[in-house]
């Protein structure tokens, strides 16, 4: 059986939190299209709805979606629990990957694949599918028997993240701010795994960033500029180009609120 | 002066520990009122007039199943070694020693290595409900255990069945042993189960202990620990899993009188459902000669349910300033969210991310108990009291 193609639909989408003062709204119409194979950056500043919109598909009960859709492959997304949408193919690299004490990475990773899909893997593939993939990302075979994120450093959780996913093969994967905290050595290292997936061609890769470096490694196809709540430019890589030497100033305006500058080019 | 206080709370606050009566007489103990620090958690009623050392008219059975060279014996209650590490320190373990007509040794000589476990298996045969329940199902037990001088081994207490049981448990660990001690209080559900573990642990000797409370529905033990010379290292870890209507209750002493000893109180409990009363009281004394003490306690419970209501006391009492470390914590939370929407974010069902957060937190005591087959016994009673957890829990 083969599906032609995966597609993530946002469309006017209007996320709140509960705060002391009442809901505060931090998504205030985003509209965002993501096929297989296809990756897309979104940039923006600090406060601009990045993490929002990634936690949002992925479905924390934090955020509370007041308004508009996610569909993915037509299937209503914003209906099904956090593991059920993980079940149907959106995974979620965290930026603060937590601590789950004495879990130990082996199990959790099993129990994770054998969810997402729908089996237990053979043991005997499983061991040799997790090897590779460890060794791909450079992490030590001892990896495995530590807790899940236990003492992980900034570096060992974020390619705990990407291991993930390269097993887990996701339809639609958000990399929320996944080359933060990350040395040179490392952002190679995660790129290089984000890369491999990207290179099979059946995964729409989301990636949020606030600055270009990773971009260096990962090129995107579509670059989307977010600020006060909204995607307020779009482009092609050249868009990131332009924000490596701007900046963000010319899309936030004192209160924070969201000036689109420029449509650098129409995105299908 | 190296005094921590993990609470952050100033020593002088953390209070000096309370010095109970200890006597083998029950009558220089006061009956429990309730207003006593030692018994202000324990709902009094539900001891069955244990404090006031009723006849017994039920059976608590032993059976020792030990390895060659190991000696199991019955005792004399006037024997010397019966109150050699044990004086009481409340009235029901005084009438406990009092009244045990059946004293069972374990020693394990000098020198010897074991490679299987000794198995005290003590079943209570006098349930209060249902076919063959009769009176208040009163037993009074007492078992001591001795390893000599650097032998290693484990003995594993197993508690089963159901009897209103005042049981008191001597260790005596060698000068330079290795014990392992594990008991489990596997109780069925209208048990009652008191019970003083004294240990005394030799120079350069090493005691692990491992307190499994799943059953009963009133369980409470204290454990003591005592150094007779200097390098002397006790682990107490514990386990417990506090279910609906179940009161537990642990209070560890730990006394640090010889120099260079290290102690280290692990107590992990999760509760669950309504009435569902956990107790952790871990008191640590380090005297005027203790210098260079190392000793850190624990205690972390886990709240599963509404319902539940765990108390947790550390005390702390340092009388010399010259010791490597002397610290403890204790926390009580509720689930973690974010570690539950981070498994769930994996595709792994909210049920089964429950059961894998519970797992995790407990494995970190019961991975270390090196009994294979009792290891997985407790791994799966924990697993079938979680299988049973609401959904939206």
């Amino acid at each position: 059986m083969t599906t032609a193609v995966s597609t993530l639909e946002i469309r006017n989408l209007h996320v709140s939190v509960d705060t002391e003062e009442g809901p505060r709204e931090i998504l205030r119409g985003v509209d965002l299209t993501v096929r297989k194979g296809e990756t897309h950056a979104i940039m923006g500043p600090n406060g601009s709805g990045k993490s929002t919109l990634s936690y949002s598909i992925a479905g924390h009960p934090k955020y509370n979606v007041t308004d508009g859709s996610i569909t993915l492959d037509g299937e209503d997304v914003l209906a099904m629990g956090v593991d059920t949408r993980a079940r149907a193919g959106i995974f979620l690299a965290m930026q603060y990957p937590v601590e789950i004490p004495g879990v130990s990475v082996s199990n959790f990773l099993r129990s994770s694949a054998t969810a997402v899909r729908g089996e237990a893997p053979k043991l005997r593939t499983w061991v040799k599918e997790v090897k590779a993939a460890m060794t791909a990302l450079e992490m030590d075979p001892a990896f495995a028997e530590r807790g899940v994120n236990e003492g992980f450093s900034g570096g060992e959780k974020k390619r705990h993240e990407i291991l993930q996913m390269a097993l887990l093969k996701p339809k639609i994967a958000v990399l929320d701010e996944t080359d933060s905290g990350l040395d040179v050595d490392a952002l190679r290292i995660v790129s290089g795994g984000v890369e491999a997936v990207r290179a099979q061609g059946e995964t729409g890769i989301l990636l949020i960033t606030h600055y270009t470096r990773i971009l260096r490694y990962i090129k995107p196809e579509f670059v989307h500029v977010m600020a006060g709540g909204r995607i307020v430019d779009e482009g092609g890589p050249e868009l990131a180009a332009v924000l490596e030497d701007s900046g963000y100033d010319r899309y936030v305006k004192g209160d924070g609120a969201a000036v689109p500058v420029a449509k650098a080019g129409a995105v299908s | 002066m190296a005094v921590i206080d993990a609470t952050g709370r100033p020593p002088a606050a953390s209070g000096a520990v309370p010095r109970p009566v200890r006597s083998r007489s029950p009558l220089d103990h006061l009956v429990p009122t309730g207003r006593e620090e030692a018994w202000r958690f324990t709902p009094l009623r539900r001891l069955r007039g244990l404090p006031s050392g009723p006849d017994a008219d039920g059976t608590v059975s032993v059976s020792v199943q030990a390895p060659t060279g190991v000696a199991v014996e019955q005792l004399d209650p006037a024997d010397p070694r019966v109150g050699r590490v044990l004086t009481p320190a409340d009235r029901v373990a005084a009438f406990a020693l009092a009244r045990a007509t059946d004293v069972t040794a374990v020693t394990i000589p000098a020198e010897a290595a074991l490679t299987e476990p000794v198995v005290i298996r003590l079943h209570g045969e006098s349930p209060r409900t249902g076919a063959g329940a009769a009176g208040s199902g009163v037993a009074y037990g007492h078992v001591i255990v001795e390893i000599g001088p650097f032998a290693s081994g484990t003995v594993v207490l197993d508690h089963t069945g159901s009897a209103t049981y005042a049981g008191n448990v001597e260790v005596y660990v060698g000068h330079g042993a290795s014990l392992t001690v594990v008991s489990v209080q596997d109780w069925d559900a209208d048990a009652v189960h008191l019970g003083a573990h004294a240990y005394s642990v030799g120079r350069d000797a090493k005691l692990r202990s491992f307190t499994v409370t799943l059953g009963g529905e009133l369980v409470r033990l204290n454990p003591t620990v005592e150094y007779r010379g200097p390098g002397g290292d006790a682990e107490l870890n514990g386990v417990f899993f506090t279910d609906a209507g179940q009161h537990q209750e642990h209070r560890l002493l730990v006394t640090h009188e010889a120099r260079s000893c290290r102690s280290r109180v692990t107590y992990k409990g999760a509760l669950r459902g309504e009435s569902a009363h956990a107790v952790w009281i871990g008191d640590v004394v380090i005297g005027a000669d203790a210098v260079d003490t190392d000793t850190y306690e624990l205690n972390r419970n886990l709240v599963l349910t509404d319902g539940a209501r765990a108390d947790s006391v550390p005390n702390l009492e340092i009388l010399t300033g010259e010791v490597v470390g002397a610290g403890h914590a204790s926390a009580t939370g509720r689930f973690d969210d974010e570690a539950l929407f981070y498994l769930q974010s994996r595709g792994i069902p909210p049920a089964e991310a429950r059961r894998l957060v519970v797992h995790g937190f407990f494995a970190e005591v019961i991975d270390r108990i090196e009994v294979p087959d009792l290891r997985e016994r407790i791994m799966t009673a924990v697993s079938a009291r979680l299988g049973e957890l609401p959904a939206d829990a």
